[in-house]
């Protein structure tokens, strides 16, 4: 019955459709809205797989260049391209969430438009006690989120650039570590607003995507 | 027993191959240039961020792409100037050593800034909101 990708308003709930049903199903259908989707791909795709990348970059560079244990040519390698990974996955993130999602976010809603579901910004604002998920959430997050990419693209810079000699230069090597944790901290703050941001005012909407199809009963 | 000594340094050995090839040198300035100007892309980031929303012509001029907003010229014109800045650092200082206190003094107070500049309640205080 939910096997048609449909395009339907933004805004207009998805539970408008079930209500309306007529044969009954057994089974669990399951469908995500395109908009639901790119915000998944932006948020849990590159942003959460960031994060959870970083434990292993301050291994890495804490060990090869900290602690000064011996690494051959093809561990400092790898250590390189998953630092490079970490920086592509950083700039995806912030390029997905400001040019896919962030103009749905902050789309302006028609006058006179009661049912804000399909302009989050607008829904936030509307509520004296969400309005500062905007104001200090998506205010914050939109400008520091920045600083991950660029933080880790030098980071991986230096690494690759360096390599072992990295542990001869003290000073520098201690600040790759302060711009990591730099990037930690920017992508923390961007990961947690974004996904409170996301659980108070979604970004929804567009061509529904059927990921499961409940089977019909007759 | 002199292999079960032996295995660990066999299977496990974390010494350098001699097939490793050995760079020559480097300065810290390649370093130096890529950190300061990574700082001054931040920094440009945070001062864009409030002159977006302090005044509304310069909002309006950072308005690049009208379904982003001012966030769209705010971020472009800061990875630019990261960018240039760091091509220049870099070519200036490949050979060079540095003065690295002062680079890491500079890179440290923007990297600060930044964040500050950043912070919504920040912003507000320095607008008088």
């Amino acid at each position: 019955m939910l096997a048609k990708a449909v395009s339907r308003p933004a805004g207009q709930s998805r539970h408008k459709i079930v209500i309306n049903q007529t044969k009954k199903t057994h089974g669990a259908g399951m469908e995500i809205s395109f908009r639901d989707a790119v915000t998944v791909l932006h948020g849990m795709g590159f942003g959460a797989l960031l994060l959870l990348a970083f434990s292993g970059a301050f291994v890495g560079l804490y060990s090869s260049s900290v602690a000064g244990h011996a690494w051959n040519q093809r561990d400092r390698r790898f250590v390189g391209w998953y630092l490079i990974v970490m920086a592509a996955l950083g700039w995806a993130a912030v390029l997905a969430g400001a040019y896919l999602v962030y103009p749905w976010y902050r789309a302006i809603a028609p006058a006179g438009t009661i049912d804000l579901a399909g302009y989050p910004q607008r829904m936030l604002m509307a509520n004296p006690l969400t309005i500062g998920w905007h104001s200090l959430g998506m205010e914050w997050k939109e400008h520091i989120a920045w600083f991950a990419p660029i933080a880790l693209t030098t980071v991986a810079y230096v690494f690759v650039k360096y390599g072992a000699q990295l542990a001869n230069f003290r000073s520098l090597r201690n600040t790759v570590l302060a711009l990591a944790a730099i990037a930690l901290f920017a992508t923390a703050v961007a990961a947690g607003f974004g996904a409170m941001l996301n659980k108070y005012a979604p970004v929804r909407g567009g061509a529904e995507i059927v990921l499961f199809k409940g089977a019909d009963r007759d | 027993m002199r292999l079960y000594a032996a295995a660990p340094k066999l299977f496990f050995s974390r010494e350098p191959t001699v097939t490793d090839p050995q760079p020559a040198a480097l300065s810290n300035g390649p370093g130096a240039a890529a950190i300061l100007s990574s700082a001054i892309g931040c920094f440009v980031l945070g001062i864009l961020a409030l002159a977006g929303d302090a005044f509304a012509p310069v909002a309006r001029a950072l308005n690049v792409w009208k379904p982003t907003g001012p966030l769209s010229g705010v971020t472009d014109l800061a990875i630019i100037v990261w960018l240039l800045v760091w091509l220049v650092l870099a070519r200036v200082w490949a050979q060079r050593t540095v003065n690295w206190n002062m680079v890491k003094c500079v890179s440290i107070a923007m990297f600060a800034a930044a964040l500050l500049l950043t912070f919504p309640p920040f912003m507000d205080l320095l607008q008088g909101k």
